[in-house]
């Protein structure tokens, strides 16, 4: 499982421009025999029928493969780029970083002269590629084009540290317990949609949701975490503690029918988990519970230190744990 | 001129009656079967050449411009008001308007420079500082012609001065007049072109007009802000006017769909017309509620650059209007002649 969220987190995917993340977990699936469908705006979606009941409920499982990113918006004169954001950018974790576009070009995200950290917003930043007048800048990269931080994954002990754990961990753990569910007969019929646009405002999940009626949806995210020094977020979640069952976050209050059922499996199961409350932030359970005539959802957390940074941290031991809970979950009927 | 004449007509988001009927008329002349929905949305049958031959492509502008509601009359017979969708407060002073549907001439007025202390001056004058002159007496006199929740629409000549188009409400009053221009002509395959409400005040109309007619491809036809003043460094210009419509890529409701992004770009390329790509990341459009209706659509969005738009005067270029209308037309026939996979 570390190759696979290695190659996730180290693979090029903001909004919108998800395709490469796309065709890492699509071939996963060819690989296990698995079959999946693309929607318009780029959702993917497997489906496992339940065989055991005609009235089996549908279960929408969603886990977003978007990252945050930037996009170029004008090249001057010496070859240096502006960008705008492609999500929840934090200005002051960008200057001085590498940064990858699409096709292989690097650049150092710079800064101008300011007097004061308040100052700096994105219109004092540019991205240096190295090219040294504007017409070699532009035989690079062109207006419109996206980049993602360049950041290698890392493992210390039982912690990896990544970009874009933020959601590319969610992929590998819907991943991995496909994979264990495969030879299972589900009570449920589940679908697993790895969807796009999170980052921009859960636009992937609303559509998909739409499309599959699903009677039931959880999302499958990072969330933040109060353990370190002078915590920024006001939480008792903590890594290495296990998954989160999501009572709210800015765009849902849990479905209550969803979460005591996730209480009920993690008790009986004997997977460790928190409770999470989160302050700031959304999920795609956010769109899907509005979607239609309104539709019961949660979401399972994996506990992230530094989310939105170029290096994010997760705890493997929560990692596993989400996979069994995320199975045993899908295995009682909802 | 079909884009000045729209631009005359008074039609804040809620209040696009007289826009509709404009464009009504001329569906009706034209012989284009159309009808309208419960928000006031007007949807164009456009028949195909072609049997059998329809697209599922939605081509859409918006009705609306930003303006101002009457939100309650003073006993001195002025005017306060609200504003309606994003209005440059600081640009309202002095300035005409039509009040109501009876289009009473009033004037923004706000203190005399003299009379006002030197703090005063300094300041712009907000909202809450000025009020519209009808020339009424007292309440009576102004409740006798006008009422609270009247709309009021900028007051502003358009005119036309060789490639210069100036007047109020091009954003997106442009937009229309190139969808009436592509109406006018002959396509082999079927569409359906809406002209939507209430875009200025959050993507309304296109809300529900996506999820009536479930489009495959949508492609918005919209007016964008041109910074390009002598104050602002190139780099925050936007759009410039004269650089041929504008492409968006990402705006703060869309990521335009790659696929039809692509094409926008390989037909103006092969016709030789000149575009550009909108540079500024933030606002939204009919396209980002298009996008997510129903199931999702392929949307993008192609736009007239244009010089103080949301202001009582705006300004833009007819050949960068003619290019949006020869690329947009190019698309359609493509989407036809080459399908568009997504």
């Amino acid at each position: 499982m570390i190759e696979l969220i290695k190659k996730l987190c180290e693979s090029f995917g903001p909004s919108g421009r998800e395709n490469t993340v796309r065709s890492l977990i699509i071939e996963e699936l060819k690989k296990n025999g698995v079959d999946f469908t693309i929607d318009t705006l780029g959702n993917l979606i497997v489906t496992k029928e339940s065989k055991e009941s005609q009235d089996a409920k549908k279960i929408l499982i969603a886990a977003h493969m978007d990252e945050i990113g930037l996009m170029v918006t004008f090249i001057d004169e010496d070859g240096f780029l502006r960008f705008t954001n492609i999500g929840g950018l934090l200005k002051n974790t960008l200057p001085g970083r590498k940064v990858v576009f699409e096709n292989g070009t690097v650049g150092i995200i710079g800064q101008e002269k300011i007097k004061n950290t308040k100052e700096l917003v994105l219109d004092k930043l540019y991205i240096d590629i190295g090219a040294q007048s504007h017409e070699e800048a532009k035989s690079k990269v062109k207006i419109g084009d996206m980049a993602v931080f360049l950041a290698p994954f890392s493992r210390e002990g039982n912690r990896v540290m990544a970009k874009s754990l933020d959601n590319r961990i969610g992929c590998a753990v819907v991943l991995e317990a496909l994979k264990k569910l495969l030879s299972f007969s589900l009570p449920n019929t589940v679908y697993f949609v790895f969807t796009v646009q999170e980052e921009v405002g859960l636009r992937g999940a609303r559509p998909v949701a739409y499309r599959l009626k699903p009677d039931f949806g959880l999302a499958i995210d990072v969330t933040r975490v109060g353990d370190t020094p002078e915590p920024e977020f006001n939480t008792n979640v903590a890594l290495g503690k296990g998954p989160t069952v999501k009572i709210k976050d800015s765009s849902v209050i849990c479905h209550p029918q969803v979460t005591n059922l996730m209480i009920k499996v993690a008790e009986n199961k004997n997977i460790p988990y928190q409770p999470e409350v989160l302050e700031r932030g959304g999920t795609d359970a956010g769109a899907i519970h509005l979607v239609r005539e309104g539709i019961p959802s949660g979401a399972l957390s994996i506990p992230c230190r530094y989310i939105h940074t170029p290096a994010e941290m997760v705890d493997l031991d929560d990692v596993k744990n989400s996979v069994s809970f995320l199975s045993e979950l899908l295995k009682v009927s909802w | 001129m079909l884009i000045t004449e729209l631009s005359q007509i008074p039609g804040v988001s809620g209040d696009e009656s007289r826009v509709r009927d404009f464009i009504k008329e001329k569906l009706s002349s034209w012989g284009i079967e159309h009808y309208t929905d419960s928000l006031g949305n007007l949807f164009a049958l456009k028949e195909g050449k072609k049997n059998g031959s329809e697209s599922g492509l939605m081509l859409s502008a918006h009705m609306d411009e930003v303006g101002l509601l009457v939100s309650s009359v003073e006993k001195s017979g002025h005017l306060r008001f609200y504003k309606v969708g994003g209005v440059d407060e600081r640009a309202l002073i002095t300035k005409p308007v039509l009040v109501g549907p009876n289009d009473v001439m009033g004037v923004i007025g706000a203190k005399a420079i003299h009379l006002q202390k030197k703090e005063e001056r300094k300041k712009p004058l907000k909202i809450e500082n000025l009020c519209i002159d009808i020339g009424a007496k007292d309440k009576d006199d102004a409740e006798r012609v006008v009422k609270v929740g009247d709309y009021v629409s900028f007051y502003s000549e358009a005119g036309l001065s060789g490639n210069i188009v100036k007047g109020k409400a091009l954003d997106n009053r442009a937009g229309c007049a190139a969808l009436l221009e592509i109406l006018q002509r002959d396509y082999p395959c079927s569409f359906t072109a809406v002209f939507t409400v209430q875009e200025e005040v959050g993507l309304r109309g296109a809300i529900v007009a996506a999820y009536r007619i479930k489009p495959r491809i949508a492609l918005v036809l919209e007016t964008t802000g041109a910074i390009d003043i002598p104050e602002a460094k190139n780099q925050d210009h936007s759009t410039s006017l004269g650089a041929g419509p504008a492409f968006t890529v990402k705006d703060q409701s869309i990521i335009a769909h790659p696929r039809v992004l692509e094409r926008l770009i390989e037909v103006a390329e092969r016709q030789k017309r000149t575009y550009q790509f909108r540079r500024y990341g933030g606002s939204s459009t009919d396209a980002g509620a298009i996008s997510l209706a129903g199931s999702g659509t392929a949307a993008g969005v192609i736009s007239t650059p244009c010089r103080y738009i949301h202001a009582p005067v705006s300004m833009l270029l007819k050949e960068d209007w003619q290019n949006l209308v020869e690329i947009t037309d190019a698309f359609i026939r493509s989407v036809y002649e080459k399908g568009l996979e997504i």
